[in-house]
């Protein structure tokens, strides 16, 4: 027979005098209660404030993938949150929501920029482009170059910073045929043609982060672009 | 997040006309701001937009320098050709912060501006901050102190009100001021020129305060004297990883040689203080020697000497010493195609 093992935190658990039926009842109602005025309390500041401060609110024209949607947004929405929940274009992600993972990605004026950190309201005016707008049309023989590469390389395992790797990845081929260059461009002494090698691909793609660790094929598939598009040598 | 109106500016007059009401802040990139309103530690009730009003250029000064708008990315500042030619210190800089996404939202204003990463002050579970809470202490001297203060920071221990430890986050700073950089801003009585050395604080005995910026001024440019260091300059970053982290330490390092002999020098630190580091001291031991090893490691000495560590972060002294050294040396020969 095993002796049985007793962790420090059941011992805890054990040393607390066991609760009355009573005792349970009164903070089953507290916790209730609670819950009631927590739920209630959450919508006020939000939705119900901002109504009736029309100020709070704002109608924001957004052009999203080549089509306009007219919107009446408290101010506080991110470009994020209105792709989202109020657009339904879910592709963009939401990973840490403060511009530390790269999930949110999104191109404004083709420029990459994290979605998660930028107003909607400020957004107004802008071409945005999300991973729904990349394609040329339905089905697979449609797809963008990126996306076609990130499917043959594999670039992914859960597929949830994909999004975000792939609109990323569009901008890094930009940037790269307009010559602009990383902290790896110095220190490689190329800075007049920068050369897309494993290592500036690394370098500019490091504002995604995959928790799945695809990163070896996530290169693979930048590579392979940079590749037919003439940037890596 | 508080509920905020939000204008927007058209012109620099108009955002500093609506920038005199109270608890308003100038909307730029907003990596920053955004970020501190999602966590309650910033609450303005104003948000104005000033990404429409200019001041987006870099330009040629009469004197031989460049003036930079407040509102130019820093992607775009870090890739303009003026800068990459004379003055790749501030592109290896800016190119060495946050990531591709991140610069190009962030703005020149903008950085100046950058709130300390202090996880005491970022986060608002933590009650003593004197930087967001003024006078409730500073839970980084006895807490995880990895990325604090090495100099100039106040220490009359964690529960005094005049108490901080903070470092300044940003990279772009640290080689302004190797550069001598100028800001200029522009309030409703007119407009001013701050040294570089002037524009971000020490916490002293406020440690709320950041810059000497008053609440309804606005950031107009950053202005750079006549290139000295173009072919003799390095941006040294240490760090937990490879890219997109936060310095442990960083060092700026431009030369300005005859032959092997130094004329003159800039040299400032990152990571080490609340305002960019920059070391007079050791500029000044540099000029009229020779650009070799045992020279650099008078200047790294001189550069240190009063730092002060604590219990995570002690090793910052060795390591910015040794970064001063690497840097100068690296500026010495040429400043690129060398990997740190």
């Amino acid at each position: 027979m095993s002796t049985p093992i007793c962790t420090e935190i059941e011992q805890q658990f054990q040393n607390e005098p066991t609760p009355t039926p009573d005792a349970i009842q009164v903070s089953r109602r507290t916790f209730l209660a609670a819950a009631t005025a927590v739920s209630a309390a959450a919508t006020l500041p939000g939705i119900a404030h901002a109504q009736s401060h029309p100020e709070l609110t704002r109608p924001i024209t957004l052009k999203v993938n080549g089509t306009s949607k007219s919107l009446t947004l408290d101010t506080r929405t991110t470009l994020l949150d209105a792709l989202r929940e109020d657009l339904q274009l879910t592709g963009t992600k939401k990973g840490c929501d403060h511009g530390q993972c790269g999930a949110c990605t999104v191109l404004l004026d083709g420029r990459r920029v994290n979605s998660c950190l930028t107003l909607a309201a400020a957004a107004e005016g802008a071409e945005i482009t999300t991973i729904e707008g990349l394609a040329h049309g339905d089905g697979i023989d449609n797809l963008h170059p990126m996306q076609a590469a990130f499917l043959e390389h594999d670039g992914f395992q859960c597929g949830y910073c994909t999004p975000g790797q792939i609109c990323s990845a569009v901008a890094l081929i930009d940037e790269a045929k307009k010559g602009e260059l990383s902290i790896v461009s110095f220190h490689s002494g190329n800075t007049t043609k920068p050369n897309m090698t494993d290592d500036e691909i690394r370098e500019r793609m490091s504002g995604n982060i995959c928790r799945c660790g695809a990163y070896p094929n996530i290169v693979a598939a930048v590579r392979a672009v940079a590749r037919q598009q003439g940037v890596t040598a | 997040m508080n509920p905020f109106t939000y204008e927007r500016a058209t012109a620099p007059d108009a955002a500093i006309h609506s920038g005199t009401a109270p608890s308003t802040a100038f909307l730029a990139g907003g990596t920053n701001l955004i970020d501190l309103m999602k966590y309650g530690v910033e609450h303005f009730t104003t948000l104005v937009d000033i990404n429409h009003i200019g001041l987006a250029d870099v330009t040629s000064t009469p004197d031989g320098g460049v003036s930079i708008g407040a509102l130019v990315r820093n992607s775009d500042l870090a890739d303009h050709k003026l800068i990459v030619s004379q003055y790749p210190l501030l592109s290896q800089a800016l190119l060495s912060g946050a990531s591709p996404q991140l610069r190009n939202m962030a703005t020149t204003g903008g950085n100046l501006l950058q709130r300390t990463r202090c996880y005491y002050f970022t986060d608002i579970a933590f009650p003593a901050c004197n930087k967001r809470v003024p006078g409730s202490g500073c839970a980084a001297i006895k807490g995880y102190n990895r990325i604090h203060a090495i100099l100039g920071q106040t220490d009359h221990g964690s529960t005094s009100a005049e108490s901080c430890i903070a470092t300044n986050p940003s990279d772009m700073c640290v080689a302004m001021s190797a550069l001598g950089a100028t800001v200029q801003v522009q309030g409703p009585k007119g407009k001013r020129s701050i040294p570089f050395g002037d524009f971000h604080r020490l916490p002293g005995k406020d440690p709320a305060l950041d810059t000497t910026l008053r609440p309804d001024e606005l950031i107009l440019a950053v202005t750079l004297p006549p290139a000295k260091f173009s072919g003799n300059s390095y941006y040294l970053k240490s760090r937990d990883r490879n890219s997109y982290a936060f310095a442990l330490i960083s060092v700026a390092a431009g030369l300005e040689l005859s032959g092997t002999t130094i004329k003159s020098a800039g040299l400032a630190l990152g990571g080490v203080a609340l305002k960019p580091w920059r070391s007079p001291e050791a500029e000044h031991a540099l000029i009229g020697q020779p650009a070799i090893a045992d020279t650099f490691r008078k200047a790294a000495t001189l550069a240190l000497a009063g730092a002060h560590g604590y219990e995570h972060n002690t090793f910052k002294i060795e390591m910015a010493k040794q970064g001063i050294v690497r840097a100068l040396t690296v500026a010495a020969a040429g400043g690129t195609g060398v990997s740190a």
